[in-house]
């Protein structure tokens, strides 16, 4: 099972946690949830300011598309039952939620690890851009090497094995 | 006629001044060439940038790749997301 939402209003990790847990059988042994927040300062920005909004911009369609190409990479890379992303799209302020990523498996360690992948990828490949206000300037948010790293640092992995 | 439709996303949008175009084009190389005289030299240099990656009804493509009426070309600037 798979599931993406791209969508402007905020959402319930609570629905999204009881509809997954509904959906499957007895074989499920773990479920992990992680939610990202907007942070209130940007560590790559420099000059320290506060965000005072976040804007998320999309390409309607590929952006689906691309969170989709990253669960069936999880999906083919461990057994996993179910997976779900939500991200949101819009303006948001600090505080707000902004990605939600669950996955179930049989094993807590496959659950982890997937979220974790999946989060890794929806920074370098998932098709989203940020600008960022604060009260001093307006800008595109850059991506970072640190996130472009962790998410090689997986394909390294698959060679090893 | 115009048979390609050509988007601009983000950073690029605001850069090269416009949210989408219709030009027409039977190859990027082709879209390139029209780009570059609709938009001038400088605007298509920040297009050609490295990082810059370009869709084709909204797959990734590399290098050149042949159109056909009614194609969406997009350029995106590198991603920020999650």
């Amino acid at each position: 099972m798979q599931r993406v939402c791209v969508q402007e209003a905020d959402f319930s990790t609570d629905e999204v946690y009881r509809s997954m847990r509904a959906a499957l059988g007895p074989s499920v042994g773990a479920i992990v949830s992680f939610v990202g927040l907007v942070r209130d300062r940007n560590l790559d920005a420099g000059d320290g300011s506060e965000v005072a909004t976040l804007t998320l911009e999309h390409y309607p369609g590929m952006t689906e598309q691309s969170i989709v190409a990253i669960l069936d990479q999880a999906q083919t890379r461990w057994p996993l039952l179910s997976t779900h992303v939500t991200h949101r799209v819009g303006t948001m302020a600090p505080t707000e939620q902004i990605v939600l990523v669950m996955v179930a498996s049989a094993h807590r360690e496959v659950a982890f690890a997937a979220a974790q992948f999946i989060m890794d990828y929806l920074k370098t490949d998932a098709v989203f851009w940020k600008r960022e206000l604060t009260e001093n300037s307006e800008q595109w948010v850059q991506s970072t090497r640190g996130d472009i790293s962790r998410a090689k640092t997986w394909s390294e992995e698959a060679e090893d094995v | 006629m115009s048979a390609i439709t050509v988007k601009f996303f983000a950073s690029l949008r605001e850069e090269v001044g416009i949210a989408e175009t219709r030009v027409d084009a039977t190859s990027i190389e082709g879209l390139m060439a029209t780009l570059n005289h609709l938009l001038g030299a400088e605007k298509l240099t920040l297009l050609m940038r490295d990082n810059v990656r370009i869709a084709v009804n909204q797959t990734l493509i590399e290098g050149d790749c042949a159109l056909s009426v009614g194609d969406e070309v997009a350029f995106l600037p590198p991603v920020t997301g999650g």
